[in-house]
Formats: C-alpha cells, sequence, structure tokens
C-alpha cells in the first residue's frame, strides 16, 4: 500500500506517470466519470482549509467516488482529545483513501503509520504539502511540454515557503533544471535545502536579490508570499516588499512564452492586471489541481 | 592523581574535554551500584586534554547511543586486567527513543504512544522522521 506524504515518496516515473494520467483527464474528464465509483474518500481536515478539501471532494466526484469528512477540529472526536492514530483507525474502516490535513508536522506519518488504508499529506503545518507540488508539477508540463531543461526562477519567501521547498526537491530529479533564486537576504533558500537537495542532485543555480535583472532568461516563474510577520521592523518590509511584486512593467523583459505561477491565495505579490497576461498560469492551476488529485486518488487505489 | 587500573570492565577513552558528565548522564551510569569513575580534564598527546569513564563491571554499554552522542570515543573493554578488546562506536543511522523533538510544531509534541525516531541524514545531521527538524540535546 503506497501513501502520499512528501512528494519524495514517489520516484520520477511515478510523478511521471501521474501526470500523463492528469493530462489524459484534463483532455476527457468524463471518461473517467465511473473510475471509483463504490470507493469512499474521507478528507479529514484537522485545520480548515476550504480550497484544499473541495479540490479533493471535486476529484473523487469527478471519479464517481463518495465523499465524507470533517472540515475543522471542532467538529471531530480531536477536539475531545482524541489522537490522530486513533481517528485513522476508526475512519479507515469508514473509507478506501484518506487526504488528511493537520497543523502538526509529521502528522500524515504517523496516519500511515497506523492506517489500512492509503493517506494523502494535503498539507501538515509548515513541513510538506505535495498535491500541491504535483499541481505545479503538472502546470508546468502542459504549458513548456516539459519538465527538463528548464530554468525556473523562485521569487519572494524562500525561506519559509514549503511549497518552494517541495518543488525544488521534484525539479532536482529532473535533468538540466537551472534555479534563479530571487529573494531579499532576510529570506534566502536555507543551507539545508542547499546541501541536501541541490549540491546533492548537482543543481544549477543562483541566488539574485533582482526580480529584474533575473526575468529575462526564466522559463517558468513561480511567486510567493512575502509575509510581514517574517521581518523585525516595519520598514524593512515596506522597502522590499515593493520589490517582490509582480508587475505588467517588470513582465516587459520576460520571455513571450514564460509561465507564472502561484499557490495562491494570493495577496499583492501580483498586480490584478498581470491576470490578463497569457503567461499568468495560476488560476489554470487550480483546474489543474483537480485533475492531477483524480490522477493521485486513482493511482493510489490502484484503479486503471 | 591516580585512578585504580580496573580488573573487569570498560574504559571510555578519548572523550572531549568537558563531555564526560554529559555521556555519564546520557548513559544513565549514575544509576550503576559499581565503581564508576568520571575522571576530568586528562592531558592527552592527542587532543590536550581528555575525558575518561572507568566503569568497574562488565555491563552492556548502549553503543548506540554512545554513537550519536560521542562517535569520537573509545571504548576498551578489560578481562582480568587486560584490554581484550577497542570498540569505536559508529553513529547509528536510525535513533528510537533516545533522544525528543524539540519542535513545538511537531505532531510527537502532542500524539501520545508514539515512538520518538531520528534518521542520519546524508549531511551527517540527524532529524526527527515526522517533522524533518534537526536533532538538538
Ligand atoms: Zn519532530
Amino acid at each position: 500500500m503506497k501513501h502520499l506524504l512528501s512528494i519524495t515518496d514517489f520516484t520520477v516515473e511515478e510523478i511521471s506517470e501521474v501526470i500523463a494520467v492528469a493530462e489524459d483527464i484534463s483532455k476527457n474528464i468524463y471518461s473517467y466519470s465511473e473510475k471509483c465509483k463504490n470507493k469512499i474518500l474521507a478528507t479529514l481536515f484537522f485545520e480548515p482549509s476550504t480550497r484544499t478539501r473541495l479540490s479533493f471532494e471535486s476529484a473523487m466526484l469527478s471519479l464517481g467516488g463518495k465523499v465524507l469528512g470533517f472540515s475543522d477540529a471542532n467538529s471531530s472526536s480531536s477536539s475531545k482529545g482524541e489522537s490522530v492514530s486513533d481517528t485513522i483507525k476508526v475512519v479507515s474502516c469508514y473509507s478506501d483513501i484518506i487526504a488528511m490535513r493537520h497543523p502538526k508536522e509529521g502528522a500524515p506519518l504517523v496516519a500511515s503509520m497506523k492506517s489500512s488504508v492509503p493517506i494523502i499529506n494535503a498539507g501538515d503545518g509548515g513541513h510538506n504539502h505535495p498535491t500541491q507540488t504535483l499541481t505545479d508539477l503538472l502546470t508546468i508540463k502542459t504549458e513548456k511540454g516539459r519538465l527538463d531543461n528548464l530554468t525556473v526562477g523562485f521569487c519572494g519567501d524562500l525561506k519559509f515557503g514549503r511549497t518552494v521547498h517541495s518543488l525544488i526537491q521534484a525539479l532536482a530529479r529532473q535533468k538540466g533544471i537551472k534555479l534563479v533564486l530571487i529573494s531579499p537576504d532576510e529570506l534566502k533558500i536555507p543551507d539545508y535545502v542547499k546541501t541536501d537537495v541541490m549540491d546533492k542532485y548537482g543543481m544549477e543555480y543562483i541566488e539574485t536579490t533582482s526580480l529584474e535583472k533575473a526575468m529575462p532568461e526564466l522559463d517558468v516563474l513561480y511567486m510567493t508570499r512575502v509575509q510581514q510577520e517574517r521581518f523585525f521592523n516595519e520598514d524593512d518590509y515596506l522597502r522590499l516588499r515593493d520589490s517582490y511584486i509582480l508587475t505588467v512593467d517588470k513582465l516587459s523583459s520576460a520571455k513571450k512564452d514564460m509561465c507564472i505561477l502561484h499557490p495562491l491565495p494570493r495577496v499583492n505579490e501580483i498586480a490584478v492586471d498581470v491576470d490578463d497576461d497569457p503567461r499568468a498560469c495560476y488560476f489554470k492551476q487550480v483546474q489543474n489541481g483537480r485533475y492531477v488529485r483524480m490522477a493521485l486518488i486513482m493511482k493510489l487505489l490502484g484503479v486503471k | 592523581m591516580n585512578i585504580d587500573a580496573i580488573k573487569n570492565g570498560i574504559v571510555i577513552d578519548h572523550i572531549k574535554a568537558g563531555k564526560g558528565m554529559e555521556i555519564y548522564n546520557f548513559l544513565n551510569l549514575g544509576e550503576l551500584d559499581c565503581t564508576v569513575a568520571l575522571i576530568k580534564n586528562v592531558s592527552s598527546k592527542k587532543t590536550g586534554k581528555k575525558d575518561i569513564i572507568k566503569i568497574d563491571a562488565s555491563i552492556d554499554l548502549n553503543f548506540e547511543v554512545l554513537g550519536y552522542i560521542a562517535p569520537e570515543v573509545t571504548v576498551n573493554v578489560i578481562k582480568n586486567g587486560e584490554t581484550v578488546q577497542k570498540v569505536r562506536p559508529e553513529p547509528p543511522k536510525f535513533l528510537k527513543n533516545v533522544i525528543k523533538c524539540k519542535n513545538p510544531r511537531c505532531i510527537t509534541s502532542v500524539e501520545q504512544g508514539i515512538d520518538q525516531c531520528f534518521k542520519l541524514t546524508d549531511s551527517g545531521v540527524y532529524r526527527c522522521i515526522y517533522c524533518e527538524s534537526k536533532a538538538k540535546n
């Protein structure tokens, strides 16, 4: 039995397989409408995230399956102090697969040790969120036609951004990826990501503080939120914030076929008028999130 | 200063000066009934100063713990006054219930009845298998 707790649980081949099925789903979704008939997905959200939960439920319903679950810890027995282990032992009797979100890091691993059905990590605190990474990969694949030989820029908060670290982990195993890491000094990529991922796989990368300078060579630009609470004082935040906001002006030097990603929700790091640019792919990502979750559920349930 | 040579027992040698007490505590040597000597700041040709622990009984040392906190030491097993075995403890690949995760956001901080587990990573640091935080003593 296979779980998806971290993107590294899947080999490059397994990721390609899921992406390929997701691409096919995007072309004829209705031919998949009975693939998971009579199967039940439990969505256990110990912490609310309406967006992610709906994406999972929509995916399962599109496969002809059924869903049950809870959307925050207050409506579940965990508010009465029931452990993750006990909740999972019970729920795995009621369902064929479980998607869980939990505020504590590593909770899905505990769940996988006790579960009799596959577990999908739908986010565990600031730790992992592998279905976001699969969504990012599917979007890059559909927009660029490939996952290798790309120059990928990451902009904003590279220190705390779990989606950034996870996508870098996934790209590390592809050939010919060059990373351009664009952030203020305060929010640079942590050393352990460099040593344990980028250096380990011999990835080519440069670090810069200037989005404008980096722009012309990028095939993909991954934007993240720069949050005020990451800074010691407001002046630093205000000074830096504007340098990491994507505007139509800054886009003028970008490649015509660059693709712009963002894990959403956005606050102000992408100006609203960028949305009309054909290079803006962040709303397409939402649609891709549904397709890739469908493909993932099928894979973990062993449905062809 | 002279400490009697032991006849049957264990000598943990080449402990980094100042680290002897930590090892003493980690191995729970305070609970032993036999004579245990912790000798600090012994002059050493190699490192200038070192600590030594002598245990006057043949006990089962927890090499996993020792390999984690002090892989640099040498363990001498003494029988009838002679060193019969010299062992360098290896840093273990996996630590189960030796140390606790200190990350307050880790599931181990709230979930009852799960093992505290750490894995040795490629870069030589131990990380919690649940939250992947670095181990801190
Ligand atoms: Zn932990």
